[in-house]
């Protein structure tokens, strides 16, 4: 047993913090810092950033056009990118690549992987219906072969980013008279086709992200299915085991927990500052330590990973535990406002000096980030569904 | 990075596995908790046999030179068992403190009587009012002629009827300084009790306790922080015999409410037991790593140790609640018995919590540790 990293791990993490602290511009850091949403140009003035460093897709293979980062490496890299306010990789990064790269033809790879690299589409992800949430299985969204096309009717909801995007990864029913697992299909859909109707959503945060996505006659040609006609769940279950890894979001909750701390330790209250009420110390200390021991669980089942053991229930146990401490952390820096924790206008879009200037400078972005952190527990499997899951493969029952 | 045992760790925890499956099985340990001392003699012998007593003892007094991890690995697999035998008391707090504080003599008279399993010693420092707190010492040790002339009190000295000899502390002239006595001293009277979690502890009584200037152990007035120090590897092994605890009392449970039916239906169908118990197990997964880090920690040293023993304590004494509690909830009515073992895992559980600070205690140690930074 032994924690340290590697020499050369650690040289490759001061490699990191160098080009972070170099290279993240300051706008979009403190857009991150604050837990608010980054605009598109910028996500993508930052992306081609990564791009020139040639570290646009941790997660790829090299041959690909990824870093071909060892699983050390790739954990080093996402804590020290989330550790510097570093915006997070997206859809096409995360989720997509790794299903083309393992499922796409070389045709699809060829188009489809340079151009997510470079920022030439962004990407957002077809999955849920008003009918199929948890229950993803259950989707409707209907899939017509007709020659070389095929013909979409449905409705997509929840769709982060369609509003920005140019294409979409779309699961779609080919067969409905097959069990619902069986007649589901992957395809790739333009959002410039005709028949696409986007309709936002807008959150508790009052900011735009969701979407509702109305296909009507959408014509997809048949080129663009992944895989086989009927086997996308097999692709989306391969991309949902993606999207879990480095779920614990360790070093996003360890900045709450700094900010928090600032905040407390200068907030007045009365003739104390706010870090001076006991219980309200307490209530840090008992994330804190719970952030500890969600750190080194990670780091001991990135262990039995690098060993070669399966994948079991682990990523299930980080998300609900990182989310919940992500959401206790965001429910405390609400408190550390006091009454300043009343005004509210949508402040996702704004930068920090046209915000309402009211209060302090530190309460720019605390109201916003605690809305839309409450989908934590939510989205990406639900909590209830995450201990379905662990209930599954561990008790059999 | 990793947390992987090495390849004598692996063996070291095989047979501590075997141990435990041929020795405690629920009725054997019955038997022991009832008896006198409250641990098989004949169990000492085959741990001294098996070299476990040698563990983390340096080579020149017959020891196997061992770490705080290897430790955690003994305990972790003892605690899967509840093992009664006086493991923490004799080698791991008292054996601690003489191989840390004890002069030459002191190490080359006590250590390999330990290790020969031989001798059984008893750790005494805390008293009717000091809470937790190991610095809080009432206890006095006046100067006598070449010797000291000991008064007070000390409490829930676990071991204390059966040890040959206790390890107690005592305020001196400037500090706080440790004292090997022996049993049967005069002025030195205790009262006997059973434990919650089925053990022997005493009350001690000193009035006037003469003893010569060999009882002073290592110092005078300077044991302080070596009893911290070990007080702080009894936290890491009281985590780790909680991790073992905790991982038997879900695998039980689990097994339980897979065949217990109720309304026609295993009573583990339904969702709601089902996401209590991955909760249990969450706890326990979290806790497991809490207590290797700690482990890890103790063994390379480094500024934040301390702090790092409160937070595994914190989060461990937590854990052995919601896993303790949870055990016997989803077990129903057979978990409220005595006969049952789930029950003695749910006591056990609660008591480690207390051990060398509950999490409040703990939890104010970390933040005055912080606040010191």
């Amino acid at each position: 047993m032994n924690l340290a990293f590697s020499d050369k791990d650690l040289m490759f993490e001061q490699e990191l913090q160098a080009f972070l602290a170099e290279e993240l511009p300051d706008d979009i850091r403190d857009r991150c810092a604050r837990g608010l949403i980054v605009g598109n140009e910028d996500l993508i003035r930052w992306q081609r950033i990564l791009y020139n460093r040639g570290w646009m897709a941790p997660n790829w293979p090299v041959e690909y056009g990824g870093t071909g980062w060892t699983l050390t490496q790739k954990y080093i890299a996402a804590r020290e990118f989330a550790a510097a306010c570093a915006p997070l990789p997206t859809f096409g990064i995360t989720m997509l690549g790794p299903v083309l790269i393992a499922f796409g033809n070389a045709e699809q790879k060829a188009f489809y992987l340079p151009r997510i690299l470079k920022s030439e589409d962004v990407w957002c992800q077809g999955y849920s219906e008003p009918g199929a949430g948890s229950d993803l299985a259950n989707l409707k969204t209907r899939a017509v072969r007709e020659a070389d096309d095929y013909l979409v009717n449905g409705q997509k909801i929840w769709t982060s980013y369609a509003h920005w995007a140019n294409r979409m990864f779309c699961l779609v029913r080919t067969n409905p008279a097959a069990k619902p697992q069986k007649g589901i299909s992957f395809l790739l859909i333009d959002m410039d086709t005709p028949g696409i109707e986007i309709k936002p959503i807008i959150g508790l945060d009052m900011g735009h992200t969701l979407n509702e996505v109305f296909l009507s006659d959408v014509r997809v040609p048949v080129k663009n299915r992944v895989g086989e006609e009927n086997e996308g769940w097999t692709y989306a279950k391969y991309l949902l085991q993606k999207e879990r890894s480095f779920v614990a979001r360790v070093a996003q909750s360890r900045h709450l927990v700094q900010r928090l701390k600032r905040i407390a330790s200068e907030q007045k209250v009365g003739s104390t500052y706010l870090l001076g009420s006991a219980e309200f110390r307490r209530r840090i200390t008992r994330l804190e330590v719970d952030l500890q021991a969600l750190e080194y669980t990670e780091l001991r089942y990135l262990s039995k990973e690098l060993q070669g053991e399966p994948v079991g229930p682990e990523p299930s146990i980080l998300k609900i535990r990182g989310s919940e401490i992500q959401q206790g952390l965001k429910q405390l820096l609400v408190e550390s406002l006091g009454m300043y924790g009343v005004p509210y206008e949508n402040d996702s879009m704004k930068v920090s000096d046209s915000y309402m200037e009211v209060g302090p400078d530190h309460r720019h972005g605390i109201l916003a980030e605690h809305l839309y952190g409450r989908g934590a527990t939510i989205f990406g499997g639900s909590n209830e569904i995450q201990r379905n899951i662990i209930s599954r493969m561990l008790l059999g029952t | 990075m990793d947390f992987n045992l090495t390849e004598e760790q692996g063996m070291l925890r095989d047979s501590l596995k075997r141990f435990v499956a041929d020795h405690y099985q629920n009725t054997d340990r019955a038997a022991l908790v009832y008896s006198d001392p409250g641990y098989s003699t004949e169990h000492w012998r085959l741990f001294a046999e098996m070299g476990w007593l040698a563990l983390p003892f340096a080579e020149r007094h017959g020891g196997f030179g061992g770490t705080p991890v290897d430790t955690a690995i003994l305990m972790e697999t003892l605690g899967r068992g509840l093992v009664l035998e006086p493991y923490l008391s004799t080698v791991v707090l008292a054996g601690g403190l003489v191989a840390l504080a004890g002069s030459e003599v002191q190490q080359a008279d006590i250590i390999p009587q330990i290790i020969a399993g031989d001798l059984t010693l008893a750790l005494a420092y805390l008293e009717p009012g000091s809470g937790f707190d190991p610095a809080h010492v009432a206890t006095t040790a006046y100067a006598d002629g070449d010797g000291f002339l000991l008064n007070g009190q000390k409490c829930v000295v676990y071991q204390g009827p059966s040890a040959d000899r206790f390890i107690l502390s005592a305020r001196t002239k400037k500090g706080v300084s440790l004292f090997v006595l022996e049993q049967g001293l005069p002025g030195l009277s205790r009262k006997d009790f059973k434990t919650l979690d089925g053990q022997w502890a005493s009350d001690l009584s000193l009035e006037s306790v003469s003893v010569g200037p060999e009882a002073l152990l290592g110092a005078e007035d300077v044991a302080l922080p070596a009893l911290e120090q070990v007080l702080g590897r009894g936290v890491s092994a009281v985590c780790a015999e909680a991790v073992g605890a905790m991982a038997a009392a879900n695998e039980i449970t689990r097994d339980y409410i897979r065949v217990r039916e109720q309304f026609g239906v295993a009573i583990g169908s339904f969702q709601a037991l089902q996401h209590r118990w991955v909760d249990m197990h969450i706890e326990a997964e979290l806790a497991k790593s809490m207590s290797d880090v700690l482990a890890m920690r103790l063994r390379d040293g480094g500024e934040d140790t301390p702090a790092m023993v409160c937070a595994a304590k914190v989060m461990v004494g937590r854990a052995a609640q919601i896993v303790g509690q949870g055990a016997v909830q989803l077990h129903g009515g057979i978990g409220m018995t005595d006969e049952y073992a789930i029950g003695h895992y749910y006591k056990r559980l609660s008591i480690i919590d207390l051990l060398f600070g509950n999490q409040d205690y703990h939890a104010t140690c970390y933040e005055a540790l912080e606040a010191a930074k």
